[in-house]
Order: C-alpha cells, then structure tokens, then sequence
C-alpha cells in the first residue's frame, strides 16, 4: 500500500524548546496511525505541521501527494482536521457550523446544506442542529468537530487528541464513530495520551517523546515492549514468599520479580488476565498461602514511558519510587 | 479570476458568520449602542456648556468629532473579535481550511461596517435630538456616512492587525486604547485645531481624524459661514486627504494582517 502521509526529519523549536527533534513517520492509505506521547512530546506540533498551519524549521512531508511547503493549498484540499480543543463556533448552531465549513470549503450552497444535514443524522446531532453550539454537551462539541473534519469527505484526517477531558461515555461513543470511519477506508493520523486508545483505533502505534520517535509498531509490539499484563502479589507471611514464587511459576510468561518489605509482593508477568488471575489465586489457596493484597495490572502508557524512556510521563519525572 | 470571486465569497460566509453572532449575542450591541448617546450626550452638554465656537452652535460643531471619535473606536471590535476567534481555536479550523487566507480578516472588517453603520445611526438620531442638524443636502451627508465608514473600514484593518497579534480580548481593548486615544484627542475633533499648541496642531492638522471630521462637518454644513480657511493643506482638502489614508492603510495593514493570519496559531 502506497503512504498517504509521509514525513522525513520534521524540525521545529519554539525559542529554547525544541517541539521537534528530527521525526520521521509514515501512514499508509486506509490504515490508522496513533502517534502516542505524553503532555509535551510534540505531537500537537506535529499534526499542526501536517496540516499547513505550522511551518517546519527543517525536514520534509507529502499528504495525500501533495507537497507540504510547495503545495500547502494542495494539502488543505485534500485534509480534514480535528483539533484537541473543539474548534466550533459557539455562537452559531451546529447545522450552521457545518455549513460554514462547507462553503469555505466551496462545496456550493446546497451541496453544503444537504451535507450538513448528513453529518448531524450520522453523528446523532439532529435534534441539537439547530441549537447554538453554547448549549451542547463536552461530547457533542467534539462529534460535532469531528463532523468538520469530514464535510468534504477528505481522503487522509488528522484528530488531535479527540477523545482528552471526555467522560467514558463520551469517550466510547467517539470511539465507535472514528472505528467506523475507518472501515470507510479513510486514511488517519490520530494523536492521543492514552495507549488504550491507541490500541483500540489504531493499526499502528508511533510512541514520541521530546518530540522523536522512540517506538514504532502494533499495539502488541509495544505493549510487548512494555510487558503485558501482570499480577501483583503480596503474600501475607514473609516466610511464604519463596513458596508462592514456585505455585505461581506456571502462570509466569517471563520472570517473576519480587519487591516491597522483605520482598513479600511478586510482581508475575501473565497473558489471559482475570481467568488466569483467578486460577493463581485458587493455587496458591489450594497451597494454603495467605494473600494480602492481588492486584491485576495492564500496561499503562506510563508504564510504556518507563519501559522505552526510563522516565515517566510526568515531564521531566526521575522521581519514580515503590 | 475565479479564485478572486471564490475568496469574496469566502469573505461573505465569515462576514455572515460574524452577524449571526450579534443576532445570537444581542448584549454586543449595548456597546455599539450605548456608547455613542453616551458620548454624544456627554460631549453636548458637559462641554457644549463650556466651550463656545464664535457663530456656531458648539454642539453642531461636535457632531462630526463625535462621529469620527466613535467609528475609530468602533474599529476596537475588529480587533476584538478576530482575539476572540484565535483565543477558541476557530482560526486554527479556517487557516486549516483551502479557504483563501484573506476571507477571515476582509470577513471580519466587512462585518464590521454593520457595527459601524448601526452606530452611526443611533448618533444621527441622538445628535438630531439635541439640536444638530444636516444643511447642505441629503446627498452631501450620505457622502459623509459613506466617508465615515469607509474609513471606519480601513482603521479596521489596523485594529484587524492588533487583535491577530495580542494573547487575549482583554489586551485587544488596552492595546487599542492606545492608539485610538491620542488619534482621537489629538485632533479637531472637540476643540478647533489652530488653538493647540506647536506640535500638537501640526500633528492635528495633518491627523486623518481630522480630516474626516473636518470633511464630515463640511458636508453636513456645520461650518458656520465666515469661519477662516483652515491653513493645513490636509483640512484645505479632507475629503482627499481622507481617501488617501483609507487607501494606503489598506494597502499596509492588508498584507501585514494577513502575513499574520498565516502565521498565526493557537499554541
């Protein structure tokens, strides 16, 4: 498959701060991109540098085969953006909005209305349409700037962080439209802070920080990186501690490492989740150990951040203890 | 040529944008209109009291610095809304848009000839209430509202340029205070200009504020009859002079608003 998006060796400081250190990415036509990072790591600047409304200091990007600093005009046609913060205007009514867009996108007076009306059906905003935007929910800002996004049906869409600050109903409700988007065959580049949300929407992750890459790959790759899933046990008597390591080796898919006061917490790498959690915990009772505390533990992406960096993603964190 | 036509039309979907907002948010109005019966009134009768133009009524001579006073100030609005749009985002949405990169801002000044003209209105209508009247013709007075706006239309490209460039609303309205205070005092606008002392008449004198209230009391005849020809070559022609300053403030602030537009991004 052809890349839709390709960028080598994006530069671009702020003063002191450098937002960009050399990124190079590439999405591949019809396939879902999650550029994955902390507060920080330069993923705003990224999308803003690929959607024209940021100049790179250095490096250079197609989008959809148009040349991003010598056919910037070019790539506007051709993109749909929704940003982090909703970018609708309040004042007007959802329908209104829409149509806006439209127009500026010179779709011509009815063709924009009639899409208007498309989008509002297809993202649950008929009855909110013709309400000024002011009166909407968290959620319905972001759908109805996602909506934006699509009005020309452009081939390759760029969503800033689209789902941060959202409840989880919300957050699901957005996920299922972007999902569906996708099975369109749209082209996407989606930034987020959430690795569950990577790992939900997109086909491949890009994982940045001080803004360069610093993994790429499926959600499994990285979550392999990072280590999967994993039970925490903390036994309830010192001295059962070396015991419970050999009842739980079965379960282990890697090596088990103790920690906490007299190293009574076992910390046992694991695929299968709670069935699994369940079967150990019916061992080690079948064995007669006490157990104080179990938890079932799934990557994080800060767990992510200390895996592939060594620090957390509390900006410059260090500051990690048990 | 096409693309001309598409950017107007541009122009005309944020323009239209921009008007829905006053609809919505009639409050934006108070100022619009409350702030020229206060200034007309204010000026009428605290210095109207004070002051006396020889032959002439002096509110019939404030009228014209009023109008002129009031439109410059009205040009705050360009550069406040345009603050406003940068400060949610909604640029962001249009500078990511193939729309043209000058639609935002010509959108904005032109909805912004509304403001004005609504304004307008309501000082002709106080003005007439507290003794100011038109004499030399309708026609000459529609030339001085269309004067009056057209420069109202070119300042707005200056304030177009301040709200593109400051952080928030709140320094729109202080930044602009400073300009349009001394361009508004500094001028014939309430006192007759050759009264002032050396520097400050020369800067008077050759003030485009003066020049649009000196040609705007011309065409509404509220010069009385036997008044001295101004000296200054710019108050000898204010209706030139004024469109010399509409044309080439457009022709700076335009391209400098816009060169900003481009660059300009939420961060």
């Amino acid at each position: 498959m052809p890349n839709v998006i390709e960028a080598a060796g994006l530069t671009k400081r702020y003063g002191e701060v450098i937002a960009l250190d050399g990124l190079d990415l590439a999405v591949a036509e019809g396939t879902v991109l999650g550029l994955l990072g902390p507060n920080g790591a330069g993923k705003t600047t990224a999308v803003s540098i690929l959607t024209t409304l940021v100049e790179p200091d250095g490096g250079t990007a197609t989008v959809a085969g148009a040349d991003l600093i010598r056919q910037p005009g070019e790539v506007r046609r051709r993109i749909g953006l929704s940003g982090q913060y909703a970018a609708v205007d309040e004042h007007l009514t959802g329908f209104e909005n829409l149509d806006m867009i439209g127009r500026l996108y010179r779709m011509g007076r009815r063709p924009a209305r009639e899409r208007a009306r498309e989008l509002l059906e297809r993202f649950d905003l008929v009855e909110a349409g013709d309400r000024p935007v002011k009166t909407y929910s968290g959620g319905m800002r972001r759908r109805l700037d996602l909506a934006g996004a699509l009005v020309a049906a452009p081939p390759v869409l760029f969503l800033d962080e689209p789902t941060t600050g959202l409840d989880p109903r919300s957050r699901n409700d957005l996920w299922v439209i972007i999902t569906e988007l996708v099975g369109h065959g749209s082209t996407l580049l989606l930034t987020t802070q959430y690795l569950d949300e990577a790992d939900q929407l997109a086909d491949e992750i890009l994982v940045i920080d001080h803004g360069r890459a610093i993994a790429q790959g499926t959600a499994d790759d990285i979550k392999g990186m990072v280590g999967g899933e994993r039970i925490e046990v903390t036994v309830a008597h010192s001295d059962e501690a070396e015991k419970a390591r050999s009842v739980l080796a079965p379960f282990a898919t890697g090596r088990i490492e103790s920690h906490g006061g007299r190293d009574t917490t076992l910390v046992v790498p694991i695929t299968g989740g709670a069935p699994v959690l369940t079967q150990a915990l019916r061992a080690l009772d079948g064995d007669g150990i006490g157990v104080r505390d179990v938890m079932l533990r799934r990557p994080t992406l800060d767990d992510a951040f200390l895996a592939l960096t060594g620090h957390d993603t509390a900006a410059d964190g260090g500051e990690d203890d048990d | 040529m096409t693309e001309l036509l598409a950017s107007v039309g541009d122009g005309l979907v944020i323009a239209k944008r921009n008007l829905i907002k006053i609809r919505r948010v009639p409050e934006t109005l108070v100022f619009v209109l409350i702030s020229p019966i206060m200034f007309v009134l204010l000026f009428a009768y605290v210095f109207g009291s004070a002051i006396d133009i020889p032959g002439s009524s002096y509110r019939e001579f404030l009228i014209g610095g009023i109008f002129a006073q009031t439109i410059v100030f009205g040009a705050t609005f360009t550069g406040a809304g345009l603050a406003e749009d940068m400060q949610k985002g909604i640029i962001n949405r249009f500078r990511s848009l193939p729309m043209s990169r000058v639609a935002v801002i010509a959108g904005r000044t032109a909805s912004d000839v509304v403001y004005n003209a609504i304004s307008l209105t309501i000082m002709s209508i106080t003005g007439f209430l507290v003794g100011w009247r038109i004499n030399n013709g309708i026609p000459r007075a529609l030339a001085a509202f269309a004067l009056l706006l057209l420069f109202a239309y070119a300042f707005s490209w200056v304030m177009a340029l301040v709200g593109l460039m400051v952080p928030s609303v709140e320094v729109v309205n202080n930044a602009s205070f400073i300009v349009i205070f001394p361009l508004t005092f500094i001028a014939n606008t309430f006192v007759p200009s050759d009264g002032l002392p050396g520097p400050l008449r020369v800067f008077a004198e050759w003030n485009p504020v003066s020049s649009v209230t000196q040609a705007t009391r011309e065409l509404f005849g509220n010069i009385p009859p036997g008044t001295p020809e101004p000296d200054a070559w710019p108050l000898q022609h204010p209706v030139l002079y004024t469109l010399m300053w509409v044309v080439a403030i457009i022709a700076v602030f335009a391209p400098l608003s816009t060169r900003r537009y481009r660059r300009a991004t939420l961060r």
